[in-house]
């Protein structure tokens, strides 16, 4: 199906020219393996800057990979996203607004400074004013009526309403030291000497959007790292970084170009570690207007009346459309499978049945026809140029599926910063976006994505195409007080359900990540894309 | 010459304003800088708290007075991203940039004139030719291309360069500088030179044109006619007739390196002002935008008023006045 001559034209775009032509540049050589001796140091290569490394000041992952590896959570969670006990050892809801944790004793910060539930009162006090804060992780703490210390290592958390998502938010709050931190500020923590945590690493030194070096800490209470010293550097281009591993100048990698697997794959001397992601690429409709939509006209060219976007049949036309396996094989070069839902396999309140659409693009017109648009519509689709991997050329693609099944589509790729206004604001028709659950469960995504905008419950934020539907908010919000986890998970589940038989968004794919390495070295990857050091150690160490 | 450096500073504020007014309404133009900062979790009332932090929810024309006042005193504002003041971060990743750019700077020079002053003297030489031709492509070749190459051949093949970074680095007068370690020159090297290929080839360029054109000059003639020996008339009475365009040109050159080396700054993972600024654009960081072309504004002009002293010191005809 996919031989059709219109595919050639995305391989001849200039963006994809340039990536090519880097990653023809960084691989087009083979080169003479260096002599592997295993000091204690690793030196990583990183491809988003960290902006901070105060805990509480920005939330953005490369943030939280550092202060992952500085600091420590009550909770936090494995590489599968899963809830694990960290600074404390256990919790419990003991009634519908009170949890429970009991702390780990005989925790250290890097200071020696002991690491007690006063820490935790004063950290949850912490993190709501810290000046500044572009991002703050306040909304884990808000929920938060009241923090009783019963002992030393005992805390209870006293909530407004029933609150299941206590331990599951935890894990994003780094927990500070009473004494060491008191005056801290985000210039301390960038500076150095307010950098010292409960975690396996301790900073040495940190220069601002260039590298950050670390030592091994003696008070770490978990496994001991296999590492002495750590040398994380930050290389946003991605040919360097390539190279960069290539040279030797650095062992391990993270965000591998999918232009370049293949080829780093064949390499005698590398070895690469993939884990399926959470980050879900998905289109939004415009679901905003009844009446005609800015980017959706008749074949002539004329405003519909109505917006067609609104019709569940169209809707699910267009997702009929489109050849998910096409776009993960021939443009992700495999490093995506297809969506059907929010979350891959395996994720708590993942749906078992409910499967990527079908490719069917005679359906689709069939769908189309009964819809009332027998001659289809035309439509802009839009999307970002640098956000996400391969995202023009995946907007591209879709573009000549929708026309062969008869909506003709116009494809504008913007750079993020001006497209992402635009879809705030409700400029758009339809549009390709992304979603990482950094919490693993499908209660985030659907509270986000797909709730009805609602300013007071703070749902909906991020639901740009404004999607809503009184049912789905219905069992969201019965699924938000139930504090059982069987009977929430079916929820839930019913919840996404009703979403995507809606086809409130429509799903492509969920995103692989991929570090990569020389070979000799082991590392568990994450599915929420943290590049940290105590994931790495020597392929012959035991795990 | 008083009245002329005065008109100068004038001219500066002036132009300095119109840009920062320009980088105000540009970044608001672009987008919002909230939706790239924050996190995609926070709801509506961490977003509205956010907005109001950063000062955002004033109207624009406030905002620019607030950062009017502010930078009056001194104060150019804070980063969003990094809550650090913007000239403190632009100040601290300017020794990077300035080393590669001197260094970038000097090779041109050293490399460019004699090359320039032979295909000039001697322009039917096979040597001449070949020089001019690599000078074509010096100029012709992509900087990231050649960077990449670069990387490719001296640290991914043969391994004798540091394929990306800064090297070691020590402290002077509060600043850190690698050009003064072996290990921080040899992470310097390949950056430099890529820098300085376009450069390189100008200055040839410039310099043979001007060989070529200063030799059939009168007074060439007449000083060969003097019976002068050739050296004496090639380094004392071409050479420093032909060096005012040449050193308008690397001013200029010098300024836009540092400025604008983001490419290259890119490719080495160099941690440069241009790469602080391709970053800040990125993220719509605003104070770190306005600081940093302010700061550039400033620096251009300087070394415009530094050329134009040259020029006088160079050619006794030119005077510093106060009109144009």
């Amino acid at each position: 199906m996919l031989a059709s001559p219109g595919w050639g034209f995305w391989g001849m775009k200039m963006g994809w020219c340039f990536r090519a032509a880097q990653g023809a540049a960084v691989l087009a050589f083979s080169l003479v393996a260096a002599p592997v001796g295993w000091a204690q140091t690793l030196t990583m290569g990183v491809g988003a800057p960290v902006t901070s490394i105060d805990p509480h000041y920005h939330q953005l992952s490369p943030n939280t990979a550092v202060a992952h590896m500085i600091f420590s959570g009550l909770t936090t969670t494995d590489g599968h996203a899963r809830v694990i006990p960290d600074l404390a050892e256990s919790w419990k809801a003991i009634d519908a607004t009170t949890w429970e944790f009991k702390l780990r004793p005989g925790v250290r910060f890097h200071n020696g400074s002991e690491f007690t539930a006063e820490d935790v009162a004063f950290t949850f006090a912490r993190v709501p004013n810290v000046p500044n804060s572009p991002s703050s992780y306040a909304i884990y703490t808000r929920p938060i009526r009241e923090v009783q210390v019963v002992d030393a290592h005992t805390l209870r958390l006293k909530t407004a309403v029933p609150y299941p998502l206590m331990p599951t938010d935890l894990a994003s709050v780094m927990i500070l030291d009473r004494e060491t931190h008191a005056q801290a500020t985000t210039e301390g923590f960038n500076a150095g000497p307010m950098a010292v945590g409960t975690g396996p690493f301790r900073m040495i030194s940190h220069r601002n959007g260039d590298r950050i070096e670390f030592e091994r800490s003696d008070n770490y209470f978990g496994a001991r790292p296999a590492w002495q010293r750590v040398n994380y550097r930050m290389i946003t281009n991605d040919a360097a970084r390539t190279a960069a591993l290539l040279a030797g100048d650095v062992e391990i990698i993270d965000q591998v170009p999918t232009s370049d697997l293949a080829k780093l794959r064949n390499d005698q001397r590398l070895a690469l570690s993939e884990i399926t992601g959470l980050r879900l690429i998905y289109l939004s409709f415009d679901h905003s207007r009844t009446d005609s939509s800015p980017f959706v006209t008749d074949n002539d060219g004329k405003p519909l009346p109505a917006n067609p976007l609104k019709d569940a049949r169209v809707r699910r036309a267009l997702s009929m459309a489109i050849d998910r396996n096409a776009i993960v094989e021939r443009v992700m070069e495999g490093a995506a499978i297809p969506a059907g839902q929010f979350l891959p396999e395996g994720s708590f309140s993942y749906v078992p049945d409910l499967t990527p659409t079908r490719f069917d693009t005679e359906g689709a017109k069939r769908l189309l026809a009964e819809a009332g648009f027998p001659q289809g519509f035309r439509i802009t689709l839009h999307g970002p140029n640098d956000r996400y991997p391969n995202d023009s050329r995946i907007i591209q693609a879709i573009g000549q599926m929708w026309t062969r099944a008869g909506v003709r589509t116009a494809v504008e790729a913007q750079p993020w910063t001006t497209f992402v206004a635009r879809a705030g604001r409700q400029d758009l028709s339809s549009f390709l976006i992304g979603w990482g659950t950094s919490s693993g469960e499908g209660s985030n995504p659907l509270r986000n994505l797909t709730a009805t905008f609602d300013r007071d419950k703070g749902y909906g934020a991020s639901n740009r195409g404004r999607y809503s539907n009184p049912e789905m908010d219905r069992v969201l919000d019965q699924a938000m007080r139930e504090l059982d986890d069987a009977k929430r998970e079916a929820l839930l589940q019913q919840a996404t359900r009703i979403v995507f038989e809606d086809v409130g968004i429509l799903p492509l794919h969920i995103q692989k990540n991929t570090w990569a390495m020389r070979k000799g070295l082991a590392h568990d990857p994450r599915a929420d894309e943290l590049t940290r050091a105590h994931d790495v150690r020597p392929a012959s160490a035991a795990k | 010459m008083t009245v002329f450096l005065l008109r100068r500073l004038l001219q500066a504020a002036g132009v300095v304003l119109v840009m920062s007014l320009l980088v105000f309404l540009g970044v608001y133009a672009i987008g919002d800088p909230i939706e790239i900062l924050i996190s995609p979790e926070a709801d509506q009332i961490e977003r509205e708290r956010a907005i109001k932090a950063l000062g955002l929810d004033l109207p624009l024309w406030q905002q620019y007075l607030v950062f009017l006042g502010n930078a009056l005193r001194g104060d150019l504002g804070r980063s969003f991203v990094f809550n650090e003041p913007a000239l403190r971060l632009i100040l601290d990743r300017m020794p990077a940039t300035l080393e590669l750019a001197i260094g970038a700077t000097l090779a041109a020079l050293i490399i460019g004139l004699p090359l320039g002053l032979y295909a000039g003297l001697r322009p039917s030489s096979p040597v001449s030719k070949g020089i001019l031709a690599g000078s074509i492509l010096g100029f012709s070749l992509p900087t990231f291309w050649v960077g990449l190459m670069l990387i490719m051949v001296f640290a991914v093949q043969l391994g004798w360069l540091p394929s990306t970074g800064r090297g070691e680095t020590v402290t002077i007068l509060g600043m850190r500088w690698s050009f003064l370690t072996r290990d921080g020159l040899a992470h310097m090297l390949m950056p430099a030179l890529n820098l300085s290929l376009f450069k390189i080839s100008l200055v040839i360029r410039l310099t043979r044109a001007g060989v070529r054109e200063t030799m059939l000059m009168d007074y060439v003639k007449f000083a060969r006619a003097k019976g002068l020996s050739p050296a004496r008339i090639t380094f004392i009475h071409v050479f420093k007739n032909i060096l005012i365009p040449v050193v308008t040109v690397v001013g200029l050159e010098f300024g836009g390196t540092i400025a604008f080396s983001v490419v290259t700054e890119s490719v080495f993972a160099w941690p440069g002002m241009g790469k602080l600024i391709i970053d800040s654009i990125n993220v719509l960081d605003r104070p770190v935008m306005v600081a940093y072309l302010m700061i550039i504004v400033l620096m251009f002009i300087t070394i415009n008023l530094l050329v134009d002293i040259t020029y006088s010191l160079l050619d006794p005809r030119v005077r510093l006045e106060g009109k144009s």
